[in-house]
């Protein structure tokens, strides 16, 4: 397996906070990679300079062999990386079917002159992309709900059509920050079937979740942040085991003993 | 045919083409004998009102595209009016004693306006909402101001004084600003300027139409939404905001042109800010984003005045038995209230942008 995507030696500050300090680990093709830690831990500021939200002061973000220090987030989505939002950010004065096809933007061309003489390049290029938004709302079982306004969905179907605008993308690598956020058991497991799903066409997932259950049932890795540090990474089982991955969940272990 | 306006038509119309058609001959039919009728009953001054109505909501549908669609607040607008009608009135006028035909002139207007828009656009791509809002506000003024200085050391703009004389439109032959006899049909050229006006709006109609429901204009509507994802989902936002910025001037340029050739004369007093905020309130009072909303603010709030102009003091009259307040003044009063209430009631416009229902493009099974 090649590696796809690697983070070394990243250091993130905010003005005196160092909310990443020397942060390495790469994610090879077709992995589920698991980015797990407490709140605060940094997981959302790596997933930020990862996706070129955020510059980062020190290291190097490779993609597909391509370095992505200081590159927009827009280049880097065309480059292959989709993301998802932890405080979902849909369009939501649009309707979910435009939302999706509004992440196919960076895959089709048509541009102002396509447009305003409606050629039959464009008319094949719309009725292309009309036809793979619904058939990725279908994918994420949002399909039904297609012509409401994003915002009037509810929360278990604006994540799941968050994750259909990103793989209207047609990624290499996709993001999820939280997805299982306030999510019910049964939602949880659709959303398991899901990412499952996703992974058998070939896409590369990384995964922030706090749902340790999910994540170590899903995870081929997985990494563990804590207060900007990297502390273990590993398979699923020996993070699970590490007692600096306890500590940092579960405090220090106390004196048992009388 | 319905190829070519299926994309723009609400659902309702798309399952009943006839009566979508029989509509528009209706329509269309009124709105040809309109003047004729308007000139009939000795009400020629508002075949002049109706056109310059037209004008403004070209310049409405052309502040749509930057304020509706990519949700860029703009309070200068008025100056790519501006640029395009002083680009007429020097390409066409004794003044540079140029006189270069209407179909060459208007697409130099619009590239001209265009440039200015990208001028504008470019400084301005990292600033959102208020403080956009003021730049634009000041490159209006600053291009007010030019054209107001403009005529030393070099006499470019004629200053205050502007430019007259500027020639009218002639086109297959024929002179718009004068009355065309058939026989005993005699055209006059107001209604020939309708007439164009008309011709020119529906186009510019279509156009706003296709670039909404666009790759182009989706994507412009994203970033309306919110910027952050938008750029996350791998759109350009800078080039689409300098875009939506220079086709929106170009509009406002091509509209210039027309005005300058009908009006005859150009000066910096008819590119105040106060013409700015009005396209703005049009654009508001109808619905931003939505493109029928945008032509109906602009023809009402281009009507309701000269409404109210002739109805303000007939009715104190006939009322009290003598005007208690001036015209003018209580004529901008009911405007401003009938603003206020539009507002309070009606936040999202007159017709509010509503979501185009796309139908589930695929067989029953």
């Amino acid at each position: 397996m090649a590696t796809i995507l690697s983070a070394q030696n990243i250091t993130k500050r905010f003005g005196g906070l160092t909310a990443l300090s020397d942060v390495s680990f790469e994610i090879q093709q077709g992995q589920i990679f698991g980015l797990i830690g407490p709140n605060g831990a940094g997981k959302t500021t790596m997933f930020n300079v990862l996706t070129g939200l955020y510059q980062h002061d020190e290291g190097t973000v490779t993609f597909n062999g391509e370095i992505l220090n200081g590159i927009t987030s827009d280049r880097i989505a065309a480059l292959g990386v989709a993301r998802t939002f932890q405080n979902i950010r849909l369009f939501g004065n649009l309707s979910a079917i435009e939302n999706v096809m509004i992440g196919r933007h960076v895959r089709t061309h048509a541009g102002v002159w396509g447009a305003i003489t409606r050629n039959s390049a464009t008319r094949i290029e719309e009725a292309a992309i009309e036809a793979r938004a619904h058939e990725l709302l279908d994918f994420v079982n949002v399909g039904h709900r297609a012509n409401e306004l994003a915002k009037h969905l509810s929360y278990g179907d604006q994540r799941r059509l968050e994750i259909a605008r990103a793989l209207a993308t047609d990624p290499k690598v996709l993001a999820l920050d939280e997805p299982a956020a306030g999510m019910n058991a049964t939602e949880k497991l659709a959303l398991r079937k899901l990412i499952e799903a996703i992974r058998t066409q070939g896409i590369t997932i990384l995964l922030i979740e706090h749902d340790v259950k999910l994540v170590m049932g899903l995870c081929d890795r997985i990494g563990v942040l804590d207060y900007g540090k990297k502390i273990a990474e590993g398979v699923p089982a020996d993070v699970q085991r590490d007692p600096k991955v306890i500590e940092a969940y579960l405090g220090a272990s106390i004196e048992v003993a009388a | 045919m319905t190829q070519y306006i299926d994309h723009i038509l609400p659902t309702q119309l798309r399952k009943h083409p006839a009566v979508f058609w029989v509509g528009v001959v209706l329509i269309a039919a009124a709105l040809a004998v309109m003047p004729f009728v308007l000139v009939s009953h000795s009400m020629t001054s508002w075949v002049r009102i109706t056109n310059f109505a037209i004008l403004f909501v070209f310049l409405s549908l052309g502040l749509n595209i930057v304020v509706g669609f990519a949700g860029l607040l703009d309070l200068g607008y008025i100056a790519f009016y501006a640029v395009g009608a002083y680009v007429y009135a020097l390409l066409a006028s004794p003044h540079f004693g140029l006189h270069l035909p209407f179909w060459v002139i208007l697409p130099i207007g619009a590239a001209v306006a265009c440039l200015f828009g990208v001028l504008l656009g470019a400084p301005t791509l990292k600033l959102r909402g208020d403080y956009l809002a003021i730049v634009t506000l000041g490159f209006g003024e600053i291009v007010r101001i030019f054209m107001n200085n403009l005529s030393e050391p070099i006499n470019i703009t004629n200053g205050p004084k502007g430019i007259a004389t500027i020639d009218s439109i002639k086109l297959f032959g024929m002179d718009f600003s004068t009355t065309t006899r058939f026989g005993d049909f005699a055209l006059p050229g107001l209604i020939k300027y309708y007439y164009l006006l008309m011709f020119m709006l529906l186009v510019i109609i279509i156009l706003n139409l296709r670039l909404q429901n666009s790759r182009i204009g989706r994507a412009w509507e994203a970033i309306r939404e919110d910027e952050l994802a938008a750029r996350a989902m791998g759109i350009n936002t800078i080039n689409l905001k300098l875009l939506a910025f220079a086709m929106g001037a170009s509009f406002g340029g091509l509209a210039g042109g027309v005005f300058a050739a009908i009006q005859g004369f150009v000066s910096p007093e008819s590119f105040t800010l106060t013409e700015s905020v009005m396209i703005l309130a049009m654009v508001v009072l109808g619905g931003m984003g939505n493109i029928w909303g945008v032509v109906l603010g602009a023809v009402l709030l281009s009507f309701v005045p000269e409404l109210l102009r002739y109805t303000v003091e007939p009715a104190q009259k006939a009322l009290f038995g003598r005007q208690i307040i001036e015209a003018e003044v209580l004529r901008m009063l009911i405007f401003g209230f009938a603003m206020v209430a539009m507002m309070l009631f009606r936040p999202a416009g007159l017709l509010p942008s509503a979501v185009r229902k796309r139908e589930l493009a695929r067989k029953e099974d």
